[in-house]
């Protein structure tokens, strides 16, 4: 959560929202405002509620609901006030002192809401169909996610049998954590060889695919460029025809072969050839993350013996650690010892601290960046690099042909196209992150485009956690099953899969029934109501008693903003669904 | 019929079949007397105490059946003497039996055809029903809804308006609510708002809605009870939860309102600023069925009647005022299409949508020109008020008229909406041939669109209002009398020659006096106010004395010789005073010496406002430059007035001083 300092008013830009208290409107990202509430001077507590479960917002007024301001909000909103006057004082509350507005009954009203959606939610006339359909579910689900011994002890204790073989069900597995470790070029050819024509049907989802290899070879991730990086002996020349090496040899790649499968040989590009690296520059992924693949990309545990890797692996820990002291900076903003006072969440306009802090944040983004280089460094997987652009784009206009233009496409060419200029930029850092969410949704994408082909079960897990739309009314029972099963929420809303993989693996499927067989108020927290951020009276007179002077009383805006940042890019739709 | 009442076996099935067949239960009050007979042969078995108790709770449970019928029904079982019959059943000993009539009681007792007062004639049964609330949760429930159901006698009346000054005692003697808070109705329901049983609860809460309607003695005692440690609005709070059913919390906000308006709890108090009023807006969202918008209204509008500033709250809360406008909507134009079930639904409850509405924003306009200026800015309000001044229903007559008389407190609006959208029009069709609690607020309304500043006051004068005014004067109706005087007196001020005169002649000096013997005070005081205003500008004065001297001039002597407050004596004065502005009409007070008297009396009076106004009196009779002036000033030096003058002209009141100073120095010029 973010506290700014808007030079301008809250709601006129676009993407923020706000409430002014000079003439009552409300600004939805424009200039104009409509009439809304009550104008509010020095002394009134203004309050601010999102609701994340059906994205709409309303103001207080001294602890007065003033009815719905907006509705369609977009996630990720941070509060903001704005002041004109130099002097002025806002007190902010978010929740350390009770608020004048009784939000736990406002919860308590939702709680009932989704409670009772829950209850209404028809079940089959038939008993014994809802429970073979959650059985489907959770067993759709382990196949999924490749939990095979589990999803197999499963099948055992309930008497129903997995549709999908073993021996496939490791394949995917071992192609989602291709994709997860970056190593796109090695799950591309994988799939080509294990699913022959699943590609060819889906271009789109070729096509997003290298994108995705695109960026990890500017990245330096992809194996393509890697041998290069890594001063593979491999001459340059041999390069287009035999663009690769196959990423495990033997025994080292303990995670992969441990289900004892004797895997073929996966290698990057198009043509599949024995790799000519030695088997010490691969030892692949780590047996930690062979238990857990994580949810980004960025947060996997490399530990190569190659020095270069190293390098990198250290780059990718200063990476995260980057992020967690960024977003502690984030966190420290609420506590501006702004001008005078040094109360902890007193914050006054005039002085602006923001910038200090921008500051800082460029300086520690600048210290970083020096060792990101562009494919590792590397002059011949630079080159590389750019061929397989051109590549790209021509698969690009070949597929605009076919299919008529996609703007997805369009996008995702060009944030991988400006990646490679930027990429010392601090910006890039941001851009990556994003791509790994599009990566993440890949590797869904490419599991259900899979399962589409072989096994209809997971069906049941659709329709688990998508009913049909007259069934129930879509955003309620969205929200009800973020709060029961946020695993088949986001399974519902296209999110990533891999975001499931930290959910006990029956979590589920087993709140989804607790919810359904007999709610419980346990398993409906609400998540997603955002604290009214108040203005208490005692600032006004607090200020006074101390001599500053609170000058303007009437331009005081409330309102909430989206972020400045980049907002992830959307998943596309995977070929499955 | 013997085969019915062969076995209670048999008669358990038939307490089914009717319970379930509507058309069956009909058919037992079939106009064939044979068939009528069952049910007075299931009366009188009942009544056997030597008959088995498993029959005699049969026979209860089967009459209960009945009851359920048609209002026919119902009346027949009256007319068999029902009521003593199950009322003597519950004295039995058997649990079972007293709950089955109870039970039978309920139902009866919650039909619109049943007279309360049956529940009240004999002095026994409330005492007895008390001591049945401890019996079991069934004894609990129906007797909760009995009493809920037979108290409502106050609140049908006021309807939570104070605007119609109706009596509102029951005919006969203590109100319901007295004698049931006699026999201890509070404590003994307290304790069931703690039930386990939600329909228990509910019982008890609707309870205790009706018994502190209106009723401060209730009220007061309601807030210091205290349930498990709780006291009672606490508990009332908890029931409003949002969570909770909205009956429940419906309810409960009815309960913290009557308390709040009875006095017992304050318009300030958090409960109600943040608790009750809050509830009673969300009822009125279109989440709401369309009975609960309609009571949240109602309750509301009671709510804030009068107070400014809940007014001023509920009308920033949750864009009541936008929200309301959609009571209008009904029916909408898709039910009328889609669903004929629901189209009829809708139209069942358009009226009482619309006319909540209307009685909601006549209170949040009550005080706070604000308000009334976004009130009166909702899309199309000015020609929905006037569409429903022409509604069939009363209620919504009623309701828009009241919404029309709180805007018309607007000078603005007067001079601005209500002239564009001639108000006037339908409202005076409203006065004509409507009943008298639709004339009482309209005729209020009528006296704002009179007031001298409003554009409406010209057509209204030329549409007839001055006979309609006049014999509203004659109503029986207090509050009519008042209003129309009111009106008259409005009309009056700084009017023309024409239309003084036309006043005069349709009120008739016969009914001028009459009003001016008038019992009430108010309109004494009104109808001095019209005479004062009718004689202002000299020759309007003379010209109405010339007509009408000698019976104004015994009119004044007649109050200033009566036993009447210092407002209605000054009043008078200051018409006396008004005369002797006169130029003919002086002689009239100058000729009777009586009336001299009197004036010199009151220049000594021990109130300074009397005192005042007899000096006006003074001062205009021997003002200097006017013709004949000599002469009076020597016949007021002869009665002694010179002398109070000058008692006068050191008196510590300054205006009194100046004035006596002033008519001191007429003399010496």
């Amino acid at each position: 959560m973010q506290f700014f300092f808007q030079a301008e008013r809250g709601g006129w830009d676009k993407h923020s929202y706000g409430y002014h208290g000079d003439d009552g409107h409300s600004f939805c990202s424009s200039g104009t405002g409509q009439p809304y509430g009550p104008t509010f001077t020095t002394g009134d507590v203004i309050g601010c509620c999102v609701n994340l479960i059906n994205n709409t917002c309303f103001y207080t007024k001294n602890g007065h609901s003033l009815g719905i301001a907006f509705t369609d909000l977009p996630s990720n909103l941070y509060p903001t006030v704005g002041l004109q006057t130099p002097g002025e004082i806002v007190d902010a509350n978010f929740g350390q002192q009770p608020f004048v507005f009784d939000i736990e009954d406002y919860m308590r009203e939702w709680r009932a809401k989704i409670q009772s959606t829950i209850k209404r939610f028809p079940v089959g006339d038939r008993l014994g169909e809802w429970q073979t359909m959650l059985q489907n579910m959770v067993s759709s689900y382990l196949v999924h996610h490749g939990y095979c011994s589990t999803a197999t002890a499963f099948a055992r204790v309930t008497d129903t049998t997995i549709q999908e073989e073993q021996i496939s069900i490791k394949n995917r597995q071992r192609i989602q954590k291709l994709v997860l470790a970056g190593r796109v070029g090695e799950a591309i050819e994988a799939t080509q060889q294990l699913y022959p024509g699943l590609l060819e049907h889906n271009p789109n989802l070729l096509f997003t695919l290298k994108c995705r290899q695109f960026v990890e070879m500017v990245n330096g991730t992809d194996s393509e460029v890697r041998c290069f990086s890594a001063r593979s002996p491999k001459s340059q020349d041999s390069y287009p025809a035999s663009p690769s090496l196959s990423p495990r040899h033997g025994s080292t790649n303990s995670h992969i072969h441990s289900a004892g499968v004797d895997s073929p040989s996966c290698s990057n590009g198009v043509t599949s050839t024995k790799s000519k690296q030695s088997h010490s520059k691969y030892p692949a992924l780590t047996s930690s993350s062979s238990s857990s693949s994580s949810s980004s990309p960025s947060s996997v545990n490399y530990s190569e013996s190659n020095s270069t890797d190293s390098t990198k692996s250290q780059q990718h820990s200063s990476t995260s650690n980057q992020e967690t002291s960024d977003s502690e900076m984030e966190m420290e903003a609420e506590h501006y010892p702004n001008g005078v006072l040094e109360n902890s969440t007193r914050i006054m306009n005039g002085t602006y601290k923001q910038e200090e802090i921008l500051q800082t944040d460029e300086s520690s983004m600048e210290d970083s960046c020096p060792q990101r280089q562009l494919c590792g460094g590397n002059h011949a997987a630079t080159e590389r690099m750019i061929q397989f652009g051109r590549e790209l784009q021509t698969l690009s206009e070949q597929l605009c042909r076919e299919y008529g233009k996609n703007t997805m496409h369009k996008k995702m060419l060009q944030v991988g196209l400006c990646l490679q200029p930027e990429l010392a930029h601090s910006r890039s850092r941001s851009e990556l992150r994003a791509w790994r969410g599009v990566g993440a949704a890949l590797v869904s994408a490419v599991v259900l485009g899979i399962m589409g082909h072989l096994q209809p079960a997971h069906k049941a897990v659709l329709f688990c956690v998508s009913p049909p739309p007259h069934l129930v009314p879509q955003p309620a029972a969205r929200a009800a099953l973020r709060l029961a099963a946020p695993g088949a929420a986001c399974l519902a809303e296209g999110h990533t899969l891999v975001a499931c993989e930290y959910l006990p693996v029956f979590c589920a499927a087993v709140c989804l029934t607790a919810c359904v067989s007999s709610p419980s108020p346990g398993c409906l927290q609400l998540v997603g109501l955002l604290g009214p951020l108040e203005l208490p009276r005692g600032a006004a007179a607090g200020s006074s008693s101390e001599g500053a002077c609170v000058r303007c009383s009437q331009q005081c805006y409330i309102g909430v903003s989206e972020p400045a940042k980049a907002a992830p890019a959307d998943a596309g739709p995977g070929p499955g669904l | 019929m013997a085969c019915v009442l062969e076995t209670p076996l048999r008669m358990s099935v038939l307490s089914e079949v009717t319970a379930s067949s509507r058309h069956y239960v009909d058919r037992l009050f079939d106009p064939d007397p044979q068939k009528v007979l069952q049910g007075v042969m299931l009366l009188y078995l009942l009544q056997q105490e030597t008959s088995s108790t498993e029959l005699r709770t049969e026979c209860a449970v089967v009459l209960g059946s009945l009851a359920m019928g048609t209002e026919n029904n119902v009346k027949s079982l009256l007319d068999c003497h029902i009521i003593p019959i199950l009322l003597q059943g519950l004295l039995s000993p058997e649990l079972k039996f007293i709950e089955a009539c109870l039970r039978c009681l309920r139902t009866i007792f919650t039909s619109p055809v049943t007279p309360e007062e049956l529940l009240y004639t004999d002095a026994a049964v409330i005492p007895h029903l008390m001591a049945l609330l401890s019996r079991s949760r069934y004894t609990q429930e129906y007797i909760c809804q009995i009493f809920s159901h037979c108290c409502k006698l106050r609140h049908w009346h006021s309807c939570g308006f104070k605007s119609s000054p109706q009596p509102l005692l029951c005919a006969n003697g203590p109100d319901h609510q007295t004698i049931l808070f006699n026999h201890g109705a509070v404590q003994n329901i307290a304790h069931l708002l703690s039930s386990t049983s939600y329909k228990v609860r509910m019982q008890a809460l609707k309870c205790f809605s009706v018994l502190a309607f209106e009723n401060p003695q209730v009220s007061m005692t309601l807030v210091n009870v205290l349930v498990d440690g709780e006291l009672l609005p606490q508990i009332f709070v908890k029931m409003l939860q949002r969570d909770k059913p909205i009956e429940m919390q419906l309810t409960s906000a009815k309960c913290l309102t009557y308390m709040c308006r009875a006095g017992a709890i304050r318009t300030d108090d958090n409960y109600i600023v943040l608790k009750t009023l809050p509830a009673l807006v969300r009822m009125c969202s279109k989440e709401r069925l369309l009975e609960e918008r309609v009571e949240g209204a109602e309750t509301l509008a009671y709510l804030i009647e009068t107070d400014v500033e809940l007014q001023r709250i509920a009308s920033i809360t949750d864009h009541l005022i936008s929200m309301l406008s959609d009571y209008f909507k009904y029916p909408s134009s898709v039910s009328a299409i889609t669903d004929i079930k629901r189209l009829d639904h809708d139209l069942k409850h358009a009226h009482e949508l619309r006319q909540a509405a209307f009685k909601l924003y006549a209170s949040l306009g009550a005080n706070d020109e604000d308000i009334r200026k976004k009130i009166i800015e909702t899309e199309n309000m000015m020609d929905r008020i006037v569409n429903g001044l022409s509604e069939s229903s009363i209620k919504v007559r009623l309701s828009a008229v009241r919404c029309l008389h709180s805007l018309s407190r607007s000078v603005q609006q007067l001079r601005t909406s209500f002239q564009d959208h001639a108000v006037w029009k339908p409202l005076m069709k409203v006065l004509q041939n409507a009943p008298d609690e639709v004339l009482v607020v309209a005729s209020s309304t009528l006296c704002n669109l009179l007031l001298e500043f409003s554009p409406s006051k010209e057509p209204i004068l030329e549409s007839g209002a001055i006979e309609l005014l006049c014999s509203l004067t004659q109503s029986e109706n207090l509050a009519l009398r008042v209003n129309g005087i009111w009106a008259l007196m409005n009309m009056a001020f700084q009017a023309e020659q024409k239309i003084k005169a036309d006043i005069l002649r349709g009120l008739s000096t016969e009914q001028l006096f009459q009003l001016l013997s008038d019992s009430d005070v108010n309109v004494l005081m009104k109808t001095l106010g019209l005479l004062r205003n009718l004689l202002s500008t000299r020759p309007h004065i003379d010209q109405i004395m010339s007509t009408h001297g000698k019976q104004i001039m015994q009119a004044v002597t007649l109050i200033l010789e009566g036993e009447h407050n210092i407002e209605v004596k000054e009043q008078t004065l200051c018409i006396l005073a008004n005369i002797a502005d006169g130029t003919t009409a002086k002689e009239l007070i100058m000729t009777n010496d009586d009336i001299l008297q009197k004036i010199k009396y009151y220049m000594s009076h021990s109130n300074a406002k009397l005192q005042l106004a007899a000096m006006f009196c003074i001062s205009n009779l021997i003002w200097n430059e006017e013709e004949g002036s000599q002469e009076r000033q020597d016949k007021l030096r002869d009665i002694g007035i010179v002398d109070i003058l000058h008692k006068l002209s050191q008196s510590s009141d300054p205006n009194l001083c100046d004035k006596a100073k002033t008519a001191l120095q007429q003399y010496l010029a």
